[in-house]
């Protein structure tokens, strides 16, 4: 089992997000769905962990992620968020921005290419592109730590159709081409279905109902 | 020697004129600002006398206990001060009061041993007042910028700690903008002395008969060791405090809300 959450609650700001929640998730593509302020953001957030939970254990391959190494575990888990969020500079510098922290050469057109992007992108400001731009390179950055899971909040939430198809597109491919686990976030049930393998349901902080297995 | 310029009581009041002025100004104009022009008028003209006083009794021991006392109440006070401009950030005191306190001591410590002041009340009360009052407020401003661009860069730094940054690396670019933007209206206004305007103590030099370039020159001495030490305060402050934003497990913790 890739992450195994039990009996996990979590709060902030007096407001309680997850109710003692317990959930398996495997490798593969896993699309987490359910409706804004459910808590699948959170979710995500305790695998990477920017947060831990108030009450209850998260494992990662059987294992609690408390007893990583933090910095490793965010470079072998990698966590894409929902808004773009990128330095100053440029393409090419957020990139291997990653790789550079932990001392590995950055393959820079690889993770360019396979978030879809032209390998012309590396010396644009990344502040001046469009937010679908920005996005792909957030993934481009989050590719180049070579990850074994890749957690993605909402990854097209701030996109035209046009640009959401081709993410879609880009992350089918991600799946076919690497061997890396993907958790996808989103709040739209047909992406979900368009996506996972497998589709988990989350509401009001637990999961609803039975994992549902997509047929090939 | 500079002779000693006295003023009576009655001169003291009479340029509360021009307090009166802007205080009448702020009544015709409806700024509401009658009632804290007036509470600064009175706290000041209390607390100036009354460290008046008792920096006469200290000239008067000349005993460098009774100065590191006073300069110590001063560094307490002073991080208390600039804790209240601070609120974003947590647990500010320790690091304000130890950033008063180096900038405090390194500054005296410093022009004593290259000669510049003695080592006497006269010298080290002033001139450790003045270094406290600069740090703090230039502390204070670089840890309340330094809370609002963590508030405002929030989604960066967690976005950049995601990649497997520590802590440090990602809160760097917000430091060192917090410091530039503490740094730069001090350098300008030292760029810009006695063209634009004339530092305090070189007018009040003049005022009391000193020779213009004995002015200048204490001037000088005293504009360079503030800009140390305001340097120093700031530094301190911004690479003590930024730590308590984190968990031990480089996690940006949960800010709290600005204050009205």
């Amino acid at each position: 089992m890739l992450f195994s959450l039990r009996d996990v609650t979590y709060g902030r700001g007096g407001r309680v997000i997850l109710s003692a929640l317990s959930v398996e998730l495997r490798e593969g593509m896993t699309a987490l769905v359910g409706p804004s302020g459910a808590g699948k953001s959170t979710l995500l957030r305790l695998l990477n962990r920017p947060a831990d939970p108030d009450i209850g254990t998260v494992e990662d391959r059987g294992r609690d992620v408390r007893d990583y190494d933090v910095l490793e575990l965010r470079r072998e888990v990698v966590l894409v968020p929902q808004l773009p969020a990128l330095l100053p500079g440029s393409v090419a510098q957020n990139v291997s921005y990653g790789p550079r922290l932990c001392g590995r050469p950055c393959k820079l057109e690889k993770a360019l290419r396979l978030a879809g992007l032209d390998g012309k992108f590396a010396e644009r400001a990344a502040q001046q592109l469009s937010v679908g731009e920005q996005q792909r390179v957030m993934l481009a950055r989050a590719l180049a730590l070579e990850p074994n899971v890749l957690l993605l909040d909402e990854p097209t939430a701030a996109l035209d159709e046009r640009s959401r198809d081709a993410v879609e597109r880009t992350l089918l491919d991600l799946h076919e081409r690497l061997s890396a686990a993907l958790i996808i976030v989103t709040h739209d049930q047909a992406q979900a279905r368009r996506l996972g393998e497998r589709v988990l349901v989350l509401d009001g902080g637990r999961i609803q109902g039975h994992p549902r297995a997509i047929p090939a | 020697m500079i002779a000693a310029l006295h003023l009576s009581p009655g001169q003291v009041v009479a340029s509360l004129a021009l307090v009166a002025v802007a205080v009448l100004v702020s009544i015709w104009q409806r700024a509401d600002l009658a009632r804290d022009i007036a509470v600064a008028t009175v706290r000041s003209f209390i607390q100036l006398t009354a460290i008046g006083y008792l920096i006469k009794v200290i000239f008067e021991q000349n005993n460098l206990v009774f100065v590191i006392a006073l300069l110590a109440t001063m560094v307490l006070f002073g991080a208390f001060t600039a804790r209240q401009r601070a609120r974003r950030v947590p647990h500010a005191f320790w690091p304000l009061l130890l950033a008063l306190a180096l900038a405090g001591s390194t500054t005296l410590l410093l022009v004593v041993a290259l000669g510049v002041f003695k080592p006497q009340a006269r010298y080290l009360v002033p001139v450790g007042g003045m270094v406290i009052g600069n740090a703090m407020t230039a502390a204070a401003v670089a840890l309340n910028r330094l809370g609002d661009d963590v508030a405002d860069g929030a989604a960066q730094i967690e976005a950049t700690l995601a990649l497997g940054a520590t802590a440090s690396e990602a809160i760097r670019p917000l430091l060192r903008r917090s410091l530039r933007s503490d740094m730069i209206p001090l350098i300008d206004s030292t760029k810009t002395t006695g063209l634009i305007f004339f530092p305090g103590t070189m007018v009040g030099m003049l005022l009391a008969g000193a020779a213009p370039i004995d002015a200048v020159r204490l001037q000088l001495v005293l504009l360079y060791v503030l800009l140390g030490s305001v340097a120093l305060a700031a530094l301190t402050a911004v690479h003590l405090a930024y730590r308590n934003f984190f968990t031990e497990a480089h996690q940006l913790r949960e800010l709290a809300q600005p204050h009205a």
